[in-house]
């Protein structure tokens, strides 16, 4: 009896060692439960990138399913997604709205100029008050609208391959939008073309 | 002379110390004392977003300087009650903010967790006492009393 006592101490070793195991290799710091999923997305004013005088409202947003992309310049993990925005935009005709957050306007201009531009629209943030009304605690994060506006999806951190295959692509599908077809990049010309 | 050198770089050391290590200061205006009171007492409850365990009143981060323009906004421009502010940071990023969690289908491991312990903890030292009295009290036979009688007057 004594000498299976002695194997307890080991026991409690093996279970702390367990525990500590898996709650160190939780990252809950960038994943944080969005208390938005389900909702609809909240209402807000914001005017235009390429035109500062036209006011969006979250009507604009509504009628189809929609990526909202809330980057910023001043945000490494914006460049690093950028390629597969623009990926994206290109090869599936989904709508992209950018949310520029907490940015300077000239800038954002010339980095769509530089990196090109996958949004249909660009709405500016530029006090963050809109980023408080969605819970963006850091940028990039991107919110995918069903066509009644409501968030189904959030993603905080970069747009990757892997999320688009694994999460954005099937939902998209799912809503009838993305049929895992290229669609011609004619789309993306059309959008840029009009800009200055 | 040296030693008035000293203290003077002592001094100004000391003096970008302690504006380095202040918690940021933002200028804002309160109609009441009482708003200015609350302002502090909300923003010290809440939990800042980006950075772990810094509450919005105490981080530099742009969240929680947004977050307290927010608050403040939400206290002096639109009146609203304690509960409205928390339940409205609530609304947008979620129990993560709150420092008091409420009980729910995801935090009662939290909230039992403690009481569950002391349970533990408690059959425990029950368990011990009630052995211990079970065990009674050793009584000594002749022949260690008389050992012990020789161990005392030995010294």
């Amino acid at each position: 009896m004594n000498r299976t006592r002695l194997f307890i101490p080991l026991g409690v070793f093996c279970l702390i060692l367990f525990v500590s195991y898996v709650g160190f290799s939780l990252d809950d710091r960038h994943e944080l439960p969005s208390a938005l999923l389900g909702k609809p997305f909240p209402d807000f004013q914001a005017p235009m990138l390429y035109d500062p005088e036209t006011i969006v409202t979250r009507e604009h947003l509504l009628g189809e399913p929609t990526l909202v992309n809330v980057w910023a310049t001043w945000c490494p993990t914006c460049k690093a997604e950028h390629a597969e925005l623009m990926r994206i935009a290109a090869t599936t005709g989904v709508r992209m709205v950018g949310l520029n957050y907490k940015d300077v306007g000239s800038k954002a201009r010339r980095w769509l100029a530089d990196y090109g531009d996958p949004y249909e629209l660009v709405i500016v943030d530029a006090d963050g008050a809109i980023g408080v009304e969605l819970g963006v605690y850091g940028a990039p994060e991107t919110f995918l609208l069903d066509a009644q506006g409501i968030v189904v999806y959030k993603r905080v951190g970069d747009v990757n391959e892997r999320i688009w295959r694994d999460e954005l692509a099937p939902r998209l599908a799912q809503m009838g939008v993305y049929k895992g077809l290229a669609k011609d990049a004619s789309i993306q010309a059309a959008n840029t073309a009009d800009r200055p | 002379m040296i030693l008035r050198c000293l203290t003077l770089t002592l001094a100004l050391m000391l003096c970008t110390f302690s504006v380095r290590a202040a918690s940021p200061v933002d200028i804002y205006q309160f109609d009441t004392p009482q708003q200015q009171q609350r302002y502090k007492a909300l923003t010290d409850e809440f939990r800042c977003p980006k950075c772990l365990n810094t509450n919005i009143a105490g981080s530099d981060a742009p969240i929680a300087q947004d977050l307290r323009r927010t608050v403040h906004r939400l206290v002096v421009s639109e009146g609203y009650t304690d509960q409205q502010v928390r339940d409205f940071l609530q609304a947008r990023y979620g129990d993560f903010v709150l420092y008091n969690p409420p009980l729910t289908g995801r935090t009662w491991l939290i909230w039992l967790m403690p009481v569950a312990l002391g349970v533990i903890g408690l059959v425990v030292l029950f368990g011990l006492l009630l052995r211990a009295r079970k065990r009674g009290v050793v009584s000594l036979d002749a022949e260690d009393q008389s050992r012990l009688q020789a161990i005392l007057e030995k010294d």
